[in-house]
C-alpha cells in the first residue's frame, strides 16, 4: 500500500511540509492529512506526479504554491492565495476560498465548490501548453481576473444569486476569458467587454464544468443549458500608453 | 517631532473575541488564537486589549503608563495628582522580562477625577474630554512617558515580542474579560518600539490594525484641529482618534463611520438612483474628506460595548468574521478562529462595510 495518514494537530508548517516531502520521496502516492489548521504552504513546490493529498481542515495561506503535478483535495474552507503560481496539477476544494485564489497561476486546475474572495485569478497566465483553469461553484468578490493575462475562469453561480461577482472585475485584464452563469452589473473593469457566450464556446469549456460536476455531484446538463456571459479583454496592452519612453 | 520623521508601518495579524452576553473569560483564548497565526508577525510587536478585567476598580479611570526612563516618573505623578485622586497605583505585573532586549517601566494608576476640575468649564465638558486632554498633555510634553491605555475597566498590554512572549510577560491568561482583541506586528517602515505596538487606545477605545495608512499625514493634521495629537509614531493612532471624534464627539453611528473612513468611490456614488441618498453620500465625502483612510487596512475597533471589523474599500487586507453560540469573532485568518471552536459560522467581511458586533448584557 502506498497510502499513509498524518495527524497535523499543532504541527508547525515547516515540520508538516518536510514530512510530506519525505513521504512523497519514499514512494507514498496517497497522503491523508487530518486536523489541518492554518499550516501554510502545504505541498509547496511539490514536483512529483501522481501524488494525491487529502486535507481535512483549514489549510493556511498559499496552499500548493509553485506545485507542479500533484492533486490536492481539501475538505473544508481555504484561506488566501490558494495555488499561488502553481504550474500544473489539481486542487479540489469542498468549501470556500479566500482572496487571491489562483494568484499568478501558470497551469493546472482549481475547482471550488463554494464562494471565493477578492482578486481571484489575479495575474493568471497561459503559456504554450500550460493553461490555468479555475472553476467556481458559487460567487466571487471584486476584481475577479485582475491583470489576467491568460487561462480560464468559470463562475457557475449554482445557487443563482443576484450578485454573482463584485465590481471592477477584469480590471487590467489583457488575455484569457471569464465565463459567468448569470448577470453582471455595469461596474466592470475598463479593459473588458461583456459578450453572450455562444453554444460552441460552452462546448469548448464543457469538459471543465463536467469535471466540477463529477467532483461535487452536480447535473451538468442543467448547468450548461443556462445562459452564460463571457468577459474578454478589449486590448492586449491596456497600459501601453501609460508608460512612455 | 519633526514632520520628516513620520513614517508608516505595515504587515500584521489581528483578531478579536467577544462574549455575546458579556460573560468573562480568560485571556488564554485570545493568545491561543493569535499564536495560531504567529507567522503574520515577526516578533517586533504584539499586544492585547481586554474589557471587564478590572471589576474591583470598574468606576475608576485606569492609566497604563510606560516610562522609558526613571527621570520623569515624579513629574507624571505630580501632574496626575493635580487632576485626580489616585485610588490605587502599582507596577503592571509581569514576568520573564529578562528575555527582552529592553523593557520600559510599566505602571498602572486607578484614578478618580477631582470634582473641582469641572469648575468654570463649559457645560458639555465631560470626564472623557478631561481624560483625552490629560493623555494628550503627558504624551506630548513629558519626555519618555507614554499613556497607552486610559479607559475604565479595560486595559491594553503591549510590547516588542511575539504574541506568546508578550502574552506570557503580562500574564494575560490571569485576566478575565468579556471582550479581547490582539495584534501581531510585522513592521516594515518604522522601528519597532513598545509604544508603537498595537492595540492603540484612548478612553475605552482599542484599535488593532493590519495595513498601512497612506493618508496618515492628512488624517493627523485634521485631528489636530480637534485637539488630538499623534505621538506614538504609528499610523494606527489616527484611527483611534477618528473613532473617538466621529462616534463620541460627533455622535455618528458605526455604519456611517464606515462610509466616512472607507467611503464609496465617486463612480459608485454617481450610479446611485435615489437622489437623497446620493446627496447624503456626497455630503459625507465633502464634510469628512480629511477623515477618509486611504491605503490597505483591516481593523478591529472596540469599546466597552462594541466590536467592529472594517476593511479598506478595495479589500487589500484579509479579515473574516465568525459566530458560534456564545461568541463573536473577527480575525485575519479563519484557522485562528477555528482553533477556538471548529463548529461555527464564518462570514466574509466585504470591502468598506463594517461588521458590527454588540454585547447583550445579561439582565
Amino acid at each position: 500500500m502506498n497510502e499513509i495518514k498524518i495527524d497535523a494537530y499543532s504541527l508547525h508548517y515547516k515540520v508538516l511540509n518536510e514530512k510530506i516531502r519525505e513521504l512523497v520521496k519514499s514512494g507514498y502516492k496517497k497522503i491523508y492529512i487530518e486536523n489541518v489548521l492554518g499550516q501554510r504552504y502545504i505541498a509547496a513546490g511539490l514536483k512529483e506526479k501522481g501524488v494525491e493529498i487529502y486535507i481535512d481542515g483549514i489549510p493556511g495561506n498559499d496552499l500548493a504554491c509553485f506545485m507542479d503535478g500533484a492533486k490536492i483535495f481539501v475538505n473544508g474552507n481555504c484561506q488566501d492565495g490558494v495555488g499561488n503560481t502553481m504550474n500544473s496539477g489539481e486542487i479540489i476544494i469542498n468549501g470556500n476560498t479566500g482572496d487571491i485564489t489562483g494568484h499568478s497561476m501558470r497551469g493546472g486546475e482549481i475547482y471550488i465548490k463554494g464562494n471565493v474572495g477578492y482578486r481571484v485569478g489575479i495575474h493568471m497566465k497561459a503559456y504554450k501548453n500550460l493553461y490555468p483553469v479555475i472553476v467556481i461553484g458559487g460567487t466571487a468578490g471584486d476584481f475577479l481576473g485582475e491583470y489576467m493575462a491568460g487561462g480560464l475562469i468559470i463562475i457557475l453561480n449554482l445557487e443563482k444569486k443576484d450578485k454573482v461577482v463584485g465590481h471592477l472585475i477584469g480590471t487590467g485584464m489583457h488575455g484569457g476569458e471569464i465565463f459567468i452563469r448569470g448577470k453582471v452589473g455595469d461596474t466592470i473593469g475598463k479593459e473588458v467587454k461583456i459578450f453572450k457566450a455562444e453554444k460552441d464556446e460552452i462546448r469548448r469549456i464543457k469538459k471543465y464544468i463536467e469535471k466540477f460536476c463529477n467532483y461535487f455531484n452536480n447535473e451538468l446538463e442543467k448547468i450548461i443549458s443556462d445562459e452564460f456571459i463571457k468577459l474578454i479583454p478589449i486590448s492586449k496592452r491596456p497600459y501601453g500608453k501609460i508608460y512612455i519612453y | 517631532m519633526d514632520e520628516r520623521f513620520f513614517r508608516v508601518p505595515s504587515g500584521c495579524g489581528v483578531c478579536g473575541i467577544m462574549s455575546k452576553n458579556g460573560q468573562l473569560f480568560s485571556g488564554e483564548k485570545i493568545v491561543k488564537s493569535m499564536c495560531n497565526m504567529i507567522e503574520r508577525g515577526n516578533g517586533l510587536g504584539s499586544g492585547f486589549a481586554g474589557y471587564g478585567i478590572y471589576p474591583e476598580f470598574h468606576d475608576n479611570w485606569c492609566f497604563h503608563v510606560m516610562y522609558n526612563s526613571k527621570k520623569n516618573i515624579e513629574i507624571v505623578e505630580k501632574y496626575l495628582k493635580e487632576s485626580f485622586d489616585i485610588i490605587h497605583s502599582e507596577p503592571i505585573p509581569t514576568k520573564n522580562g529578562k528575555k527582552f532586549k529592553f523593557v520600559p517601566i510599566l505602571h498602572r494608576y486607578f484614578l478618580k477625577i477631582k470634582q473641582e476640575k469641572f469648575n468654570n468649564k463649559m457645560d458639555d465638558f465631560s470626564e472623557d474630554d478631561l481624560i483625552v486632554n490629560a493623555v494628550m498633555f503627558i504624551n506630548r510634553n513629558i519626555e519618555d512617558a507614554f499613556i497607552f491605555s486610559s479607559g475604565k475597566n479595560m486595559g491594553i498590554f503591549k510590547g516588542v515580542g511575539n504574541p506568546d512572549e508578550i502574552g506570557d510577560f503580562y500574564k494575560i491568561y490571569e485576566y478575565k474579560g468579556y471582550l479581547w482583541t490582539a495584534h501581531n506586528r510585522f513592521p516594515t517602515n518604522t522601528v519597532a518600539w513598545w509604544g508603537g505596538a498595537h492595540p492603540f487606545g484612548i478612553l475605552d477605545w482599542a484599535v488593532v490594525h493590519n495595513g498601512e495608512i497612506s493618508s496618515y499625514g492628512i488624517n493627523r493634521r485634521y485631528l489636530e484641529n480637534f485637539g488630538y495629537y499623534c505621538t506614538l509614531f504609528t499610523d494606527t493612532e489616527v484611527i483611534t482618534y477618528l473613532f473617538d471624534l466621529l462616534h463620541r464627539k460627533h455622535k455618528i453611528d458605526f455604519e456611517t463611520i464606515g462610509k466616512i473612513l472607507a467611503s464609496p468611490f465617486w463612480f459608485q456614488i454617481d450610479r446611485i438612483k435615489d437622489e437623497n441618498y446620493k446627496n447624503y453620500l456626497k455630503m459625507l465625502r465633502i464634510i469628512y474628506g480629511p477623515a477618509l483612510i486611504n491605503g490597505p487596512f483591516a481593523i478591529i475597533v472596540t469599546n466597552s460595548e462594541y466590536m467592529i471589523g472594517l476593511n479598506d474599500r478595495i479589500k487589500l487586507r484579509p479579515l473574516v468574521a465568525g459566530e458560534d453560540e456564545n461568541f463573536y469573532y473577527l480575525s485575519s485568518e479563519e484557522a485562528a478562529i477555528r482553533i477556538i471552536n471548529n463548529n461555527l459560522k464564518v462570514y466574509q467581511v466585504d470591502a468598506g462595510k463594517p461588521f458590527i458586533f454588540k454585547v447583550k448584557w445579561q439582565s
